[in-house]
């Protein structure tokens, strides 16, 4: 009995090890960061965040360009992904017949597992001509001239840029909205729907004021999601957004993301501040995902547990 | 008036359904036009000398990938020595002796880590494996990998090993078995066929990262014996033929990707399939 009961105390210990072993993996990748970026914070403080200058050659290094691309090519994704990831949440858990639902939901895993690098072939080969010559153009033209709006379509459209990557990058978390937020919508009591129906609402009206909002907070938590997707997204942007560091209102013009400037410049980075400041970008977008990702977490969990207040 | 209203709900109602769908079939139609580009684009340039030759010098037409191949395969068994055992163990911890703070914190932590941006992980491999030893190698791009790996496997675990029946356990325990003994005789194989499915989509998840590998692996046109040399991949082989501004490469690009997608989707279908329908179901 003894014996038995060491063994036990064994293999707690042993799998608690292991598991320990993630909190410190966890804890060296921010030492890490932190540590190895210590030689641009004392150097820049907190001006790396405004400053627009990015000048290897004399040592000049400011973050705001890159902060810039990725969070305009992330605001873009979002405004396509979102309407059509809910969207296609509302069909799959609302309307399509549990089997049809399912096997849909399949695909659209399958098209999350997709590799980013596939999505920036297609991105260089097929959105970016397609940009050039048929959706820019045409945007330009719709666009162009109305007020406010008109600033964001100005040519020059070279067919790389911030709306190019945004579209490539609207692709790639649209699956992520959809299987999150159906999983929500699903979790909504029947009773909510039946009365809404009961009390003469058309299915759509249902949906639309009953369930939606009674799920928000975890549809919110899958945006959140996919945000922190977008933030952290490299290959496929790397491709298709010109890399460039500059800061342009209008979105067809070419920019460059966090992510893709550590992924273009860390090898050849010549010099200690040089990488020490790709290492900081990287600390800032660790940062940023990691905020968005705690605070979805929490959204998602909240709803599920039978969350939602009511509107 | 009432009745214009209803007229307005109503179409309301059927535009907007519709819509929904519309765009659900969008969103799937999506995945079609990606395979269908890749089948035609990679078929027309997929040769046998894909598979079996090493890349030609720039300039030269032809040559294959048969490098980046191995090396793609290398460093997946580096990441599966590295990541598994990690993740099956904190697997294990999470659901069968984990206290309530000390899990909580963990599985906050794995959701934290897989979070992570691949490049940022591509950062902290570079600290631990390349700047001690000042070059780049199959390891770094294996510990980068490995890391990866870890979270995936640490949540499909748990939630396998949860789904087992309680009943199992307690006729084990019943029989005097120890807590341990349970574990390891009956309860990691009731739940084996969900564990080996999570492994391998996270194998298959990593097996297509390219930014970890930019700056621990490197590339190679040539091959890498060994575990301490930069070593080729297919993803950054994609990546840096697709950027070049040759034609041949540009052919040899959708190659690799058809193939790269193609190992992918497999054993993302195979063992979702498998799932549903086999062994694993039963203890779901």
């Amino acid at each position: 009995m003894q014996r038995l009961r060491h063994g036990d105390e064994v293999a707690h210990l042993l799998t608690l090890i292991f598991a320990a072993l993630i909190l410190l993996l966890t804890s060296m990748l921010v030492y890490e960061l932190w540590v190895n970026s210590h030689l641009s914070r004392t150097k820049f403080g907190w001006m790396f965040f405004w400053t627009r200058v990015w000048d290897p050659i004399f040592n000049n290094f400011g973050a705001a360009p890159f902060i810039y691309g990725t969070l305009v090519t992330s605001i873009v994704s979002l405004v396509i992904a979102v309407p059509l990831g809910l969207a296609a949440a509302i069909f799959l858990s609302e309307l399509a017949p549990r089997k049809i639902s399912d096997t849909i939901s399949f695909l659209i895993d399958l098209l999350a597992a997709v590799p980013s690098v596939i999505y920036g072939l297609l991105g260089i080969f097929i959105v970016v001509p397609l940009m050039r010559t048929e959706i820019g153009p045409h945007l330009i033209k719709w666009f162009g001239h109305v007020p406010y709006l008109s600033v964001l379509f100005k040519p020059p459209n070279y067919g790389v840029g911030f709306f190019t990557a945004g579209i490539v990058l609207a692709i790639m978390v649209v699956p992520f909205i959809i299987s999150v937020s159906r999983e929500v919508l699903l979790t909504v009591p029947r009773e909510q729907r039946e009365a809404a129906l009961a009390l003469g609402a058309t299915h759509w009206e249902s949906t639309w004021k009953v369930v939606v909002p009674w799920a928000r907070t975890g549809i919110m938590g899958s945006i959140f999601l996919a945000l922190a997707r977008a933030l952290g997204e490299t290959m496929a942007v790397t491709m298709v957004i010109g890399n460039d560091p500059k800061i342009a209102a209008s979105l067809f013009a070419p920019g460059y993301t966090i992510a893709a400037v550590i992924a273009n410049e860390f090898t050849e980075a010549t010099g200690d501040l040089y990488l020490s400041a790709l290492i900081e970008l990287g600390l800032v977008l660790f940062l940023m995902t990691f905020i968005l990702n705690g605070l979805a977490r929490i959204m998602i969990v909240a709803t599920e547990r039978g969350g939602g207040q009511p509107a | 008036m009432n009745r214009l209203r209803l007229i307005w709900r109503k179409s309301l109602n059927v535009v907007a359904l519709t819509l929904t769908g519309v765009a659900a079939l969008a969103v799937v139609s999506i995945l079609f036009l990606i395979l269908g580009y890749l089948i035609y684009n990679g078929g027309k340039s997929l040769s046998w000398d894909f598979f079996t030759k090493l890349p030609k010098p720039v300039g030269e037409t032809g040559g294959g990938m048969a490098n980046a191949i191995v090396g793609s395969l290398k460093l997946l068994l580096l990441a599966a020595l590295m990541g598994i055992p990690v993740g099956l163990m904190a697997g294990v911890y999470l659901a069968e002796f984990g206290g309530k703070t000390f899990s909580f914190v963990i599985r906050y932590t794995t959701d934290l880590l897989n979070g992570v941006p691949s490049i940022v992980i591509g950062i902290f491999a570079y600290s631990l494996a390349v700047l001690p030893v000042k070059h780049f190698s199959a390891l770094a791009g294996g510990v980068a990998l490995g890391i990866m790996v870890i979270p995936i496997t640490v949540r499909s675990t748990e939630q396998f090993l949860r789904a087992v029946p309680g009943t199992l356990r307690e006729g084990a325990m019943a029989l005097g078995a120890s807590k341990w003994k349970t574990i390891a005789t009956v309860i990691l194989p009731a739940a084996k066929g969900g564990i080996i499915t999570g492994v391998l989509l996270a194998l298959a998840r990593v097996a297509g990262e390219t930014a970890p590998l930019l700056f621990t692996a490197f590339s190679n046109r040539f091959w890498s014996p060994g575990w301490s040399q930069p070593i080729a991949s297919l993803p950054v082989m994609i990546y840096t033929y697709a950027i070049a501004p040759y034609d041949d490469w540009h052919r040899q690009a959708w190659a690799a990707g058809l193939v790269l997608l193609a190992l992918v989707l497999v054993a993302n279908v195979g063992t979702r399939l498998a799932l549903s329908r086999g062994g694993a179901a039963r203890s779901v």
